[in-house]
């Protein structure tokens, strides 16, 4: 069985983020970068499946992105995919999710995996588009926010998540392609040996020209800061001080203090 | 302009939802018509053309034949947009139609304005706007964005049809895990999220609920984590509070989460991070470390 897994590299959202010069996405400078929460659950679904399936399956991870991505293509590696290819694109950043989706698609047509997993949607964008776009120009059957998975070799059940707690079982024809929600599993930590090994595993770079870069459908053109509501009020200081004041408001805006609270 | 917008039937039942995507067809003045996949019993209210298909025939989840139905009422309308509330089915069914159409699709769109749609991004902590350059664009609405619009009105009836052909099916509905747990009539509710850091001080967060003699909640990495149970967790893959008074200990404020408290009558936030989005919906923002804040709070509400 052949099997793809999609990740993007996102930087940690504690961070503070400041517009770039265009005003059209942040500014990279000072930025921590690692691998995107939800593709961390999709590469160690991959790598339970091929592990399950013992010596009959491979393993492959893919990303779209300048330089730096190579270092979550290297741990994505180390928790046990077996080939790495980095689709080199400085500019990835400002492709909207039809570009990348058509640049996997195109690099995976020719391959036929038989399940490829993604994340649902992304931390920083979280537009939740590419994985399905992906399923849509390959022809592949998709379910999305996968919260349970399990597959027969030619048919996948997947566990939705839908509002309120609900959960829907669906079976999928495969080949499929499935979009991972927090929670499928527990992302594995990569031990120090396969890290070593992770090194010495195949990693394919392919310019995003080569594969199939097409014009953009949508255009980002602002990024700002959330404006906080007018009405909160912010306090800073002391933590003694703070407590006084927060009981304060507490009194005089609500009457949970009154009412039994306040033990 | 005309707005296709798309209504959804959750477990046999018409979401309630749809006045928001006729409030969004409002706000941007365009003339609405609906599609729905659902029951007959149970139609949604407005003026103006439904194209309906039959659930019972194909399905209430069923992303090929769903895909197929509102390409059907597309070629119908032509809209100049296609509108889904950000919800599982609208996530899971907008690409599946922007793919086939070629369009654009913005994802999540919380205002209009700047020439464009506006959406969160950064987990939340950030807006963007993005501008579509096709001739109909994709859309799906945060939930709680857009005003509901009354429901009024008797819709123009007409059948799509489609062939049942489909690589996906639903199989089955599951339940909520039963946590045994009821927030929604809670009148305090103090919840713990990623920020508190450490399990050590859920503990702190517990106090504070008895203290105010409230219940704990959640936020969603809290609950994956292992911390607190399911059962806890507020949000739109959780439970929907409207307390009196809702502290916020360490949570960020990703729209899934304010999803589930924006009811709530007062909102006091404790985060480290004074630009967290928790600041858009809170009353009282508390610039501080949990760790030494919540236990100064405590024993002065214990003296």
């Amino acid at each position: 069985m052949k099997i793809l897994v999609c990740i993007k590299q996102v930087p940690d959202m504690e961070a503070r983020f400041t517009p770039n010069s265009a005003g059209s996405w942040f500014d990279e400078s000072g930025l921590a970068f690692r691998m995107n929460d939800y593709d961390e659950f999709a590469v160690e679904e991959a790598v339970r499946l091929k592990e399950l399936l013992g010596g009959e399956a491979e393993v492959t991870v893919l990303s779209v992105g300048p330089d730096r991505v190579v270092e979550m293509i290297r741990k994505a590696m180390a928790m046990g995919c077996d080939r790495g290819v980095h689709v080199k694109d400085d500019r990835a950043v400002e492709r909207d999710p039809w570009q990348i989706a058509s640049m996997i698609a195109d690099y995976a047509r020719p391959l036929a995996f038989d399940l490829v997993f993604t994340g649902m949607q992304s931390l920083d964008r979280g537009s939740a588009q590419v994985g399905v776009l992906v399923a849509e120009l390959l022809g592949l059957s998709c379910a999305t926010t996968a919260v349970g998975f399990s597959c027969d070799g030619s048919a996948a059940t997947v566990v939705r998540e839908l509002e309120g707690g609900t959960k829907a079982v669906v079976r999928l024809r495969l080949p499929a392609l499935v979009t991972c929600q927090l929670g499928l599993n527990t992302p594995r930590y990569p031990t120090l040996p396969n890290i070593l090994k992770a090194k010495k595993r195949e990693l394919t770079v392919l310019s995003a020209e080569e594969i199939g870069l097409e014009a953009p459908l949508a255009v980002t053109t602002g990024f700002s800061q959330h404006e906080r509501s007018a009405s909160c009020m912010v306090i800073e200081g002391e933590v003694e001080e703070l407590a006084d004041r927060v009981l304060d408001v507490l009194n005089e805006r609500t009457a949970v203090l009154r009412r039994g609270g306040g033990r | 302009m005309k707005a296709l917008l798309v209504a959804e039937c959750r477990k046999g039942l018409l979401a309630g939802d749809y006045g928001e995507l006729l409030g969004f067809a409002r706000a941007v003045g365009a003339s609405a018509s609906m599609v729905f996949v659902g029951y007959a019993d149970e139609l949604p209210r407005f003026e103006g053309r439904l194209h309906f298909a039959d659930a019972g025939e194909y399905g209430e989840y069923n992303p090929d034949v769903h895909k197929r139905l509102v390409l059907q009422a597309v070629e119908a309308e032509r809209p100049d947009y296609v509108v889904f509330m950000h919800s599982s089915y609208g996530w899971d069914l907008a690409p599946r139609v922007a793919a086939a159409m070629r369009a654009a699709q913005v994802s999540e769109v919380a205002a209009i304005g700047d020439g464009g749609f506006v959406t969160g991004c950064c987990n939340g902590k950030m807006r963007r706007t993005v501008t579509p350059s096709t001739p109909c664009t994709i859309l799906t609405l945060q939930p709680g964005a857009f005003p509901v619009e009354a429901a009024v009105g008797e819709p123009q009836l007409l059948h799509l049809e489609t062939v049942k052909d489909a690589s996906v099916e639903l199989f089955r509905y599951e339940p909520p895990a039963d946590g045994g747990i009821d927030l929604s009539r809670a009148e305090v509710v103090v919840s713990a999220g990623r920020g508190v850091g450490r399990r050590e001080h859920v503990e702190l967060v517990r106090a504070l609920a008895e203290a105010l003699a409230g219940e704990v909640g959640a936020s969603r990495p809290v609950v994956d984590a292992g911390w607190l149970e399911h059962g806890r967790q507020v949000g739109s893959s959780g439970q929907s509070v409207s307390p009196a008074l809702y502290v916020a200990c360490g949570i960020s404020g990703a729209i899934q989460h304010v999803a589930g408290m924006k009811g709530a009558g007062f909102v006091l936030a404790v985060n480290t991070d004074r630009d967290a989005p928790i600041g858009e919906v809170a009353d009282l923002l508390v610039v501080a470390d949990l760790a030494q804040f919540l236990p100064a709070l405590l024993s002065k509400l214990q003296t």
